[in-house]
């Protein structure tokens, strides 16, 4: 199929370009790029034009962290429910963690999920290893079968390895092949709290998760790290002591990258309010000072990327005392919204904004792929786990993976009209939530026009 | 152009949400902590409490305030004392009291909170006084009741125990007249222990001039500064002074893992002897929870001297919770 996608502002924060432009694709692939109206751009027989005018034209978002909670938690969210609000949400690549049920430690499940995922044809699904079987933290999975059949990395989701012994095994396994591990840096035993440590758990009687759980846990992986060579993506940053220390491990040249999720980009431990679950989060939700140092740590580059952190939660279970209810909170469809609002708050552009998650994501996800299949000890080999030339930018010859967005509209958080089947977030606008900037109106994936607002 | 047309997204986010305990007009609809209650709405509480001690020394120990209501004890975590006190709170206000053993029948049984309230409430209450183990379970409650039911907290947690903490404002007004003259420590298991945070929130609201935690760095939170007191971890240096002393109970499962090495340890660092009592001005005054460990936390010499006011508080706390089981009664969502 061809689509033209005209009169749009087109901006792409791999080649810098911000400029109105028209796009044609032909099949999968971006064809030309080029002022309207332009000759080059002549001749060209569209099945399909898209009106962008008002518009900007974006490369698809890459979420670094959304649970489709398949297999095993479909009553919580099915994979079709939750791609769709992806799609709706711009996404069109992301990665899940292995936390489903049963875990992904075998390869037979993560065929089986990118088969399925494949088939339905909405967002580019990029699963997460279980770094060791059933997230156990005791021994290690077949990293090599699970890579072939389309893992791009290795993590332990919430689940922390409390023998330090095990993770340096894993991450010295994983180095050899060249794979990312994916780690939040949590402390297992002083990460056993339900909101993080300060005044408010104090005062609301609740067990705390203090900062030393996540800046023992960096320390760990980064002298494991000096051991081992291998990479780590860290996983959902959530204090300004850990950012301290990932600044002087970028530094000093470790290969480390990191995220945070949206939840503590936006919110503090204030949010949790008179116990309200929809703020029961994990990492959970830190002080304003810690919410500044991420907002300036991402600003900075320090923190290279923004991810929901989606994690779509059934209603019994947020419906519970808030240390029994089940964190997590639906976001893949803030993403967009959360990233524009970042970039106002500290006068940025838009381009800064997508750049946290487009461009940087992708660039993890392409070393991830690119970095196994080179350094791997028994040569080049076919896999599943390969990005598409072109995810996260829009250049001529890469794949139309491409989010339409009208940066003017504003929406308020409803949950009723979120089309994830999690329908908990602390942003709905119940909670104190403001009004969210960005619309999403059209999607194209690979090619294909996948999401259409109207 | 895009920058300009989100400048109006810049406005931090408000917390706009309502104490869920007070109506409208600011009345008591639900007793969930003493936090956020104003001095006005705390001291008219004690005063109706007032009003009902001397129903006890009556020979028909009864009014009829409550008459044809119906109070639901619900205590997911076992009791004997407050369910007791709330139990004759109610009666003596010609209430029909209903106890429910929860932790040995529904919640056993797999039923949800939210599921056992609603069973409740199809039965017509119209008081749950409820006790939890988890921080937060009233306000859960209290958001999924319909408006004429009225939720009061008997403990949740570490978090809050508001009827304790009233009857502690009470017995130190009733011995010491006023609080903004007084010095109060509150000594032993802050970090676990709701009474504490409740009777902190009410003496800095009554204006208590100042109020002290005493204990070791392992059971009092750093992050108690903020709530408006003192941290001392010296017993004699936190006591030195005081007016009144809040002894707390040390729980049995905290005296031997890492919070404390002994009961007999803690005892010599913390425990309140007359000795170390004498610290305290003359006439200072000793109160405690209950139940009370002798020889872990307190002398066997203090819970029965002269300066011991703990069965008197005992007293106080059914007209107190008769005063509150009065005041929400009367006020509609």
């Amino acid at each position: 199929m061809n689509i033209l996608i005209k009169n749009g502002r087109v901006i792409d924060p791999c080649s810098t370009l911000d400029a109105l432009r028209d796009i044609q694709i032909t099949d999968s692939i971006i064809t030309k790029i080029g002022s309207p109206g332009a000759e080059s751009l002549e001749g060209f027989k569209a099945d399909l034009e898209i009106d962008a005018s008002q518009c900007i034209v974006a490369p698809g978002l890459v979420d670094l962290t959304a649970r489709l909670r398949e297999p095993g938690y479909e009553h919580e969210g099915m994979l079709e429910s939750e791609l769709r609000a992806c799609v709706a949400a711009g996404v069109t690549s992301l990665v899940c963690p292995p936390d489903t049920d049963p875990v992904l430690d075998e390869p037979g499940l993560v065929d089986m999920l990118k088969f399925r995922a494949g088939k339905m044809n909405l967002t580019r699904v990029h699963p997460l290893g279980a770094l060791t079987k059933g997230l156990k933290g005791e021994a290690l999975t077949e990293m090599f079968e699970l890579a072939q059949a389309g893992c791009i990395g290795f993590g332990q989701a919430e689940h922390s390895i409390s023998n330090t012994q095990v993770l340096q095994r894993a991450m010295q396994y994983a180095a050899t092949y060249g794979f990312c591990v994916w780690l939040r840096p949590q402390d297992y035993h002083l990460g056993q709290g339900v909101a993080a440590s300060g005044a408010l758990a104090t005062r609301l009687g609740l067990s705390g998760v203090s900062v030393a759980a996540e800046t023992i846990a960096l320390n760990t992986i980064f002298a494991l790290m000096r051991g081992t060579g291998a990479r780590v993506h860290l996983c959902r940053i959530s204090s300004a002591a850990g950012v301290a220390l990932i600044k002087n491990a970028k530094e000093e040249g470790l290969p480390v990258s990191c995220d945070v999720s949206i939840n503590s980009l936006h919110l503090t431990d204030q949010d949790i309010g008179f116990f309200d679950s929809r703020a029961r989060l994990t990492p959970p939700l830190r002080q304003e000072s810690d919410r500044k140092a991420l907002q300036m740590a991402l600003l900075e580059g320090v923190i290279d990327v923004l991810v929901s952190d989606h994690d779509p939660v059934e209603g019994d279970l947020k419906s519970l005392p808030f240390a029994q209810a089940k964190p997590g909170a639906s976001g893949v469809e803030l993403l967009l919204s959360l990233a524009l609002k970042w970039s106002a708050q500290h006068q940025l552009s838009v381009m800064d904004a997508l750049k946290v998650v487009t461009h940087n994501p992708a660039k993890i996800l392409h070393e991830a792929a690119l970095n196994w299949r080179t350094s791997s000890v028994l040569g080049t080999l076919s896999s599943n786990a390969q990005v598409a030339q072109g995810v996260g930018e829009l250049r001529v010859g890469g794949v139309a993976d491409i989010c339409i967005f009208d940066p003017n509209a504003v929406w308020m958080v409803k949950p009723e009209e979120l089309k994830s089947q999690g329908k908990f977030t602390p942003f709905a606008f119940d909670m104190g939530g403001t009004a969210m900037p960005g619309v999403v109106k059209f999607t194209v994936l690979g090619g294909e026009l996948v999401y259409s607002r109207d | 152009m895009c920058k300009d047309a989100l400048n109006f997204l810049w406005s931090p986010r408000v917390q706009h949400k309502r104490n869920p305990q007070l109506n409208k007009n600011g009345e008591l609809i639900h007793l969930l902590s003493t936090e956020g209650l104003s001095r006005t709405l705390l001291t008219h509480i004690l005063d109706t409490a007032a009003n009902f001690v001397s129903v006890s020394d009556r020979e028909v120990k009864k009014v009829p305030l409550l008459r044809g209501k119906s109070v639901f004890n619900l205590f997911f975590e076992n009791s004997t004392r407050t369910r007791t006190t709330f139990e004759i709170a109610a009666k003596r206000l010609s209430a029909d009291v209903i106890n429910l053993d929860i932790a040995r029948s529904s919640a056993s049984k797999g039923e949800s909170l939210l599921d056992t309230i609603a069973i409740l409430s199809a039965m017509a209450a119209d008081i749950f006084v409820v006790r939890h183990a988890e921080s937060g379970a009233p306000y859960l409650i209290a958001q999924h009741t319909a408006p004429h039911v009225h939720v009061i907290n008997a403990g949740d947690g570490r978090h809050a125990h508001p009827t304790q903490g009233l009857l502690d404002m009470y017995t130190i007004r009733h011995f010491k007249g006023e609080f903004s003259n007084l010095c109060v420590a509150i000594v032993g298991d802050v970090l676990h222990s709701r009474v504490a945070r409740s009777d902190i929130h009410a003496l800095t609201t009554l204006g208590c001039a100042e109020v002290r935690v005493v204990g070791p760095k392992t059971l009092v939170p750093t992050d108690m500064s903020q709530m408006g007191v003192k941290v001392f971890n010296n017993l004699e240096e936190g006591i030195k002074g005081c007016d009144v002393v809040i002894m707390l109970r040390l729980q049995n499962e905290r005296m031997n893992g890492a919070l404390l090495p002994s009961s007999q340890e803690y005892f010599k660092g913390y425990g309140l002897t007359p000795q170390k009592l004498a610290l305290a001005k003359s006439d200072a005054i000793v109160m405690h929870p209950g139940p009370i460990n002798r020889g872990v936390e307190i002398d066997s010499a203090v819970v029965d001297g002269p300066q011991s006011v703990i069965l008197p508080q005992v007293t106080f706390g059914i007209a107190v919770r008769m005063a509150v089981m009065s005041i929400v009664a009367g006020n509609d969502a």
